[in-house]
């Protein structure tokens, strides 16, 4: 789960971690009153959107002024923010942060994950900050130092003092980046996190590290046990089709073609979109229904895929085990007279009572084009989209 | 011979009493020798009960003390698994097969992180797979039994449905399996695709593996890398990686296949495999003849 940059900050405060003076604002009179309230001589308009990349985009500004606060928070709120992250229709902006400016003497890099390899937290820091990270880290790998933190100690006063210093933090500033360091580290384990990001982290001309931005991203399986955070969730970031499908316990993530795929499983659902392109054409979503498919979930499923306008034809891929295929085929007949299904259709089923499920569709009188592999099922219907 | 369980090995399932746990495991008893591998259950709550048959205890070192059991299987719902992962590590088992989907990754960064320091010898297998089989001998897990035959090929995956998708391949193309592991689709986990890839390479019950991936992470290249130093020529391995139109950034379904930061991209796991001597194939529906192409 995705928050925004403003929540984040909440959180990192709570921790320890100092964050310039800020609120969140969903109107051009509200964040003109916010800047009032602030004070100050420059403030930062910043579009809240769930994807990076915003300042290259155009969604962040810096305002000297009252009007320029009212002109800027004008322009972001409600524009469609285009980023490197949002794809080329990008993202609606519905809330914007308006921020008290900082003296920005050096930008700093901050990054967290688990990783996969020591199974444990590893913090990245670079003395290289702002907008360029991942540039930073594909041409000088040098300039990321890395600390893979003990689960059982969290991360030492002497590995915080450490990779401040590597990343160029003044002696007189130490104390506090270790503040920073370890309540990101805490944030990041208290709140289960799977990332967790300060780009860029800011040493200002006092002397003082403040965290400018902040990303944070949930493990789901961990949401369970954080209300709080549950709470921060906004729906209008999210695809609608993916909040759909995760009311019926469906795992699916829309994508570019025009092929829509139902399959078991999340592996055998990638190898089915991956074979649908290897025959010349592309999938228009990631579908796994999972273990426990009943005919209700199957006819969700067909809903969600013909809900997509570029649909053109489905791939039902089964391979059954502890689900039955004349369950799954049952499931299909319904779902496709439910839906009056009007594009082709082919099936491939194998495992578990496949001769029954075959029957079932034969039975069913409906233009059910039956595969007998994977490779077959994505031929015909590859063959049957394009008209041949 | 077969690696990590065959006829010999003695199940306790902890979680018995759910209904995942009661369904798999009356699955798993009645498939080959399963009536004399499952031999105990463990609820604290409910010791003294049976299920089909199966004595109930109150924790695995009781089971283990009462029945010999030297391998656990979990069923546990995810906010308690990581508990019964070191409740079977601490009860000294040789194995835990961890089927539960869903388990927090800080719980098991932790409970990996104990494991390493106790210096504990339990080999952990997953957590969120499908489970291990040795054909006719045992299954334990959630595969489907009957699509599976014995024989020669070691089959190493890390999802389920596409490692039945193997399986049924080999199958009816006669090529038999030694073993069958689902080492599970989450970040943190115990044995890698290396770990596995090595103890087919010492089994002399096992001519050839199958090795299959996803997105996401390095275990991959990592078990290939592995095998182009220490065993070229030994076995044939040949290899398949799902999620080749996956975009980066999107989670897949499992919590581990995901691109993240440019890293983990199936093209790159097939490059790194086909330079250590694994042969791949782009089309999943090619698997079994592809290995036998390599006998």
């Amino acid at each position: 789960m995705k928050i925004h940059e403003y929540q984040g900050k909440e959180i990192l405060r709570k921790f320890g971690v100092a964050t310039p003076r800020g609120k969140a604002c969903f109107s051009v009179d509200e964040a003109v009153r916010v800047a009032g309230e602030l004070g100050g001589k420059v403030w930062v308009v910043k579009a809240q959107i769930h994807a990076g990349g915003r300042g290259k985009g155009g969604g962040v500004k810096v305002a000297k002024s009252m009007d320029e606060v009212r002109q800027y928070a004008g322009q972001i709120l409600g524009m469609q923010l285009k980023t490197h992250q949002t794809g080329p229709e990008g993202q609606k902006v519905r809330r914007l942060l308006i921020e008290e400016g900082a003296d920005i003497k050096k930008e700093l890099y901050l990054g967290m994950v688990v990783d996969r390899v020591t199974q444990k937290v590893c913090l990245m820091a670079s003395s290289e900050g702002g907008m360029d990270i991942e540039e930073v880290a594909g041409h000088t790998p040098e300039k990321i130092h890395k600390v893979f933190v003990d689960p059982a100690k969290g991360l030492t006063d002497a590995e915080a003092d450490e990779v401040a210093r590597k990343i160029g933090v003044p002696d007189a500033s130490v104390p506090q980046a270790r503040g920073v360091l370890q309540g990101l580290y805490k944030a990041f384990w208290e709140t289960d996190a799977s990332l967790a990001e300060i780009n860029p982290l800011i040493l200002t001309g006092d002397g003082k590290v403040i965290a400018l931005d902040a990303k944070m991203n949930f493990d789901s399986n961990a949401l369970f046990r954080h209300e709080d955070i549950v709470a921060m969730r906004d729906l209008d970031e999210e695809d609608p089709a993916e909040i759909e499908a995760s009311k019926f316990d469906l795992s699916y993530i829309s994508l570019d073609g025009n092929i829509g795929c139902l399959v078991n499983g999340a592996g055998l659902a990638m190898a089915t979109m991956d074979t649908i392109k290897l025959f010349g054409a592309e999938p228009a979503n990631f579908l796994d229904v999972g273990g426990g498919a009943t005919t209700e979930k199957v006819t969700e499923a067909f809903k969600l895929m013909l809900a997509n306008p570029k649909v053109k034809g489905i791939l039902v891929n089964i391979f059954g085990g502890i689900m039955k295929c004349d369950t799954i085929a049952s499931g299909v007949v319904a779902a496709a007279r439910e839906v009056h299904l009007s594009v082709p259709l082919v099936v491939r089923m194998r495992g578990t009572n496949e001769d029954i499920g075959k029957q079932i569709l034969k039975d069913s009188g409906l233009p059910i084009i039956s595969a007998s592999d994977m490779a077959d099922a994505a031929q015909k219907i590859v063959a049957a989209v394009s008209g041949k | 011979m077969s690696i990590l369980i065959n006829k010999n090995t003695r199940v306790v399932t902890q979680g018995i009493t759910g209904k995942t746990g009661q369904f798999h495991t009356k699955m798993s008893k009645e498939y080959a020798n399963g009536a004399n591998c499952y031999v105990a259950g463990v609820n604290p709550k409910k010791a003294g009960e049976s299920y089909e048959g199966i004595p109930i205890f109150a924790s695995v070192k009781e089971a283990k003390k009462q029945t010999g059991v030297n391998t656990s299987v979990i069923y546990v719902p995810p906010p308690f698994a990581a508990a019964a992962i070191w409740e079977a590590v601490e009860a000294e088992l040789d194995l835990v097969i961890c089927i539960t989907e869903g388990i927090p990754v800080r719980d098991m960064v932790e409970v990996k992180d104990r494991m390493r320091k106790a210096g504990s010898k339990t080999i952990l297998c997953g957590p969120n797979c499908p489970g291990i089989i040795t054909p006719d001998e045992i299954k334990i897990g959630i595969m489907p039994g009957h699509i599976h035959m014995k024989g020669r090929i070691g089959v190493v995956s890390r999802s389920g449905t596409l490692t039945y998708e193997a399986v049924g391949q080999l199958s009816d193309l006669r090529l038999g399996q030694s073993t069958a592991v689902g080492i599970g689709g989450d970040p943190v986990n115990g044995l890698k695709h290396k770990e596995v890839l090595e103890l087919f390479m010492n089994d002399p019950d096992t001519d050839a593996v199958i090795m299959i991936g996803e997105i996401g992470g390095s275990d991959e290249e990592a078990a290939a890398e592995w095998y182009a130093k220490e065993c070229q020529n030994k076995k044939p391995v040949v290899g398949f990686i799902a999620g080749v139109t996956a975009p980066p950034g999107k989670r897949m379904g499992h919590a581990g296949a995901i691109i993240s930061g440019g890293k983990g991209t199936a093209q790159e796991k097939l490059a790194v495999m086909e330079a250590c001597g694994i042969r791949t194939t782009k089309n999943p529906a090619e698997m079994g003849k592809l290995l036998k192409s390599v006998l």
